[in-house]
């Protein structure tokens, strides 16, 4: 029963809107997933979630693509039809819309980071008190304490 | 985190001496283990340098929710450096909710209110970044399944791995080796058996693979029996962390009781844990647990006699509008930044947190050291504050010479959660190149060693291959067992046997010795795993991984002989807390004999 699910599952992907990454050898969603159940159809040059019941709903695929070509159908053995929470992520916010199944929609918007991304310095201009390797003293102690 | 914080200190001391520092991840360190989706609030910071805590305190609240049960040493250790790797993220860009004074905002005595939707991104940029300072002596791989350690003689030489990506077998050859792996997720049945068995309250991608490598290595374990039960919004297991301490709301049976006062004397037959504040969070459990079995549920949060309760403190009709909407925002980020599901489950049922209660319930038990449960490798504390017994050279090593553990793969330091853990990390990574500097290179590791190890870990691709034309069903073949049943096998065991939430976390010796028959039939039928690719291959080590990780809770429940977390679990032979059981169950498997031994260990 290999590779046959290609239906709606805790996140789904879109057909009109996925291009496969644009026909590289790995895709996005494939990339980030921590539990690697999204995959590259080669034949079709889209992208499927390959394990429905194994999905923890993180959102990473949702969040990465290129196209936003993914979605979340909540689990369907407890969660009622007709909710939708869609992200939006930019490089320092996230906006959230919650769309509940009487038709109400939430907006709301997160700040993610306050640094541009890349731009990390391990340091971060603290400086480390001891050179020696036995000392309780880590990295960048006492200065960051 | 408990990987980042190793490869972000660890670099630091391998560039000074000339170390080389590898890092494996199973997935992609940007998104990987349980930090994935993010965090809402990081749930350890004393701010001692503003007089806020004591790591003395802080050390007594851990002692004192764990039933009495933790390394003093190691918490005091962690809780010393913890501030550090905190301002450090906010220096890396972590938002953190501040005060008007510019003070972080806390969410409770110990935890503090973040924007943590890209916490693990900025970590994780800060541990490649601080790797790529050691040039070529630094290196990163990822999506590389690490399966086994590599011993030589009594000393761990490396570890051994597939990728999920091409056909590559790994050997990572080292003077030391960091198990920094996650903890244990799906050991148990879970409540929810279809879609929803991806809905687990720690992650699925956490399947026990710390505990088989330093366990497979011959490292002493601890607390093996310390199951968490987390309470959390049912099915969704969203946090209720913001809602009890932050929000201030109270949770009640469906007549509207707050058990913890109605059932309070139940706390005097658990003192003195019981009788101190705050509540030991399996005792909390327990009371709720006795509702349900009275047939009082379900059991409600009151989200919107909270959220009304904070508005009427406010006089003025604008400002208490203004405060409606930034404490809608604020419970529903509560969610967005950590567990989307549960958003998604208040949408899809229509749940307003200001106009109605939504319903708690308890998960099935996880194995988490880095939360409320305490189960890992035993290791060495620092030699400043452990006792004489409970340090052996090097900081975070386990019983076996170069292995070294932290984060959930460590055990007896509980509540060090997300920044504790990359805290552990820091200190383990350290600690790593001083032993490779004392022991400066790295052993041969014999062909014969090799080639056993890679038979071993791709033996389910060749069983697949061998069989599997002999049904017209690739899962349904005598001669094999696909990983997926094997798991459900192991999760019903576990489920009723030892302990699990459809038998109300209740077991005894007999259910115990019956559970360890049927891992022993287990054992035998791991051999037949088959895996027809590389995910699959993946998914068959995962559960051989649970299955040991099953193995030893069940030998240390039936080891320590009375019941200490009720609300955890309950031993009904045993059904209180013994005095001569303020101890230590520890263990370990011998690789030579392949005999198990129960130690008994003084707390200190």
């Amino acid at each position: 029963m290999l590779f046959t699910k290609q239906d709606t599952m805790p996140s789904f992907v879109i057909n009109e809107k996925c291009d496969g990454c644009k026909a590289q050898d790995r895709t996005a969603c494939q990339y980030i997933c921590p539990n690697d159940l999204m995959v590259l159809d080669k034949d079709k040059n889209k992208a499927y979630n390959r394990a429905v019941d194994m999905c923890w709903e993180c959102y990473s695929c949702v969040k990465i693509c290129p196209t936003q070509a993914i979605e979340v159908r909540g689990y369907a053995d407890f969660m009622p039809l007709g909710g939708v929470v869609q992200p939006l992520r930019s490089t320092d916010s996230i906006m959230w819309a919650v769309k509940f199944r009487n038709k109400k929609v939430k907006r709301f918007k997160f700040p993610i980071r306050t640094t541009p991304e890349g731009s990390i310095e391990p340091d971060a201009g603290f400086s480390t008190g001891s050179e020696d390797l036995k000392s309780p003293v880590l990295r960048t102690e006492p200065d960051s304490l | 985190m408990a990987a980042c914080g190793a490869a972000f200190e660890a670099s630091h001391w391998a560039k000074k001496h000339k170390q080389r520092v590898t890092v494996v991840d199973k997935a992609s360190m940007e998104r990987s283990g349980a930090v994935a989706m993010g965090l809402s609030a990081i749930n350890l910071y004393l701010g001692v340098s503003k007089g806020n805590n004591t790591v003395e305190d802080y050390v007594s609240y851990v002692k004192n929710d764990l039933m009495g049960i933790a390394r003093k040493d190691l918490v005091a250790n962690i809780a010393r450096h913890v501030d550090s790797s905190v301002h450090l993220f906010e220096k890396w860009g972590l938002p953190i909710w501040k005060d008007e004074e510019g003070n972080y905002v806390n969410e409770g005595r110990w935890q503090i209110m973040i924007h943590g939707e890209s916490y693990k991104n900025i970590v994780s940029e800060a541990a490649k970044n601080a790797l790529r300072e050691l040039g070529e002596d630094g290196s990163y791989y990822e999506r590389i399944f690490i399966t086994e350690p590599v011993m030589m003689e009594d000393r761990c030489v490396g570890a051994v791995g597939f990728s999920v990506r091409e056909n590559k077998f790994y050997l990572f050859k080292a003077k030391a080796v960091l198990d920094v792996m996650g903890g244990a997720v799906h050991i148990f049945r879970p409540k929810s058996v279809g879609e929803g068995l991806g809905r687990s309250w720690y992650p699925p991608f956490n399947s026990g693979a710390s505990t088989y490598f330093t366990l497979k290595a011959g490292a002493e374990m601890t607390c093996q029996e310390v199951r968490f039960v987390p309470v959390r919004f049912k099915d969704a297991y969203g946090p209720v962390g913001a809602w009890f301490l932050l929000f201030k709301s109270k949770a009640t049976n469906a007549k509207g009781e707050d058990y913890m006062e109605t059932r309070a004397a139940e706390l005097e037959n658990w003192a003195p844990y019981g009788t101190s504040k705050p509540t030991p969070a399996n005792l909390r459990n327990y009371l709720m647990l006795q509702e349900l079995e009275e047939g009082n549920g379900p059991i409600y949060m009151r989200t919107d006699e909270a959220i009304q309760k904070l508005v009427a403190e406010i006089p003025d009709e604008k400002e208490a509008k203004r405060k409606m909407k930034e404490l809608e925002s604020e419970a529903w980020e509560d969610f967005l930044d950590m567990t989307v599901s549960q958003a998604l489950n208040w949408a899809s049922h229509n749940i307003m947190p200001e106009e109605s209660p939504s319903e708690i319930s308890a998960c099935e038990p996880y194995f988490i050291s880095s939360h409320s449960g305490a189960s890992g490798a035993w290791i060495s504390g620092p030699q400043d504050l452990a006792p004489g017994e409970h340090h052996w050279g090097y900081d975070n090593m386990t019983t076996v010479k170069g292995l070294f553990a932290a984060g959930d793969a460590s055990g007896a330091s509980s509540h060090k959660f997300s920044s504790g853990s990359f805290t552990e990390g820091r200190i383990a990574g350290k600690a790593a190149i001083a032993f490779c500097m004392d022991n400066n290179h790295i052993p041969d590791i014999d062909e014969e060693t090799l080639s056993a190890l890679k038979e071993k870990v791709l033996q389910p691709l060749k069983m697949f291959e061998e069989h599997s034309g002999y049904a017209n069903d690739e899962d349904v073949n005598p001669n094999y067992i696909k990983p997926k049943m094997f798991m459900f096998r192991l999760q019903k065991i576990m489920d009723e046997y030892a302990g699990g939430a459809s038998v109300g976390f209740k077991t005894s010796e007999p259910l115990l010795n019956k559970g360890l028959e049927y891992l022993q039939f287990m054992k035998e039928d791991a051999v037949k795993l088959a895996a027809g690719d590389l995910n699959e291959l993946m998914r068959c080590w995962e559960n051989v991984h649970r299955m040991w990780q099953a193995e030893s809770h069940i030998r240390t429940v039936l080891f320590r002989k009375e019941t200490r977390w009720p609300g955890y679990y309950f031993r009904t032979d045993y059904p209180t807390m013994k005095e001569d059981w303020e101890a230590f169950a520890n263990c370990r498997w011998d690789p030579e004999t392949e005999e198990w031994e129960m130690i008994k260990r003084d707390l200190h």
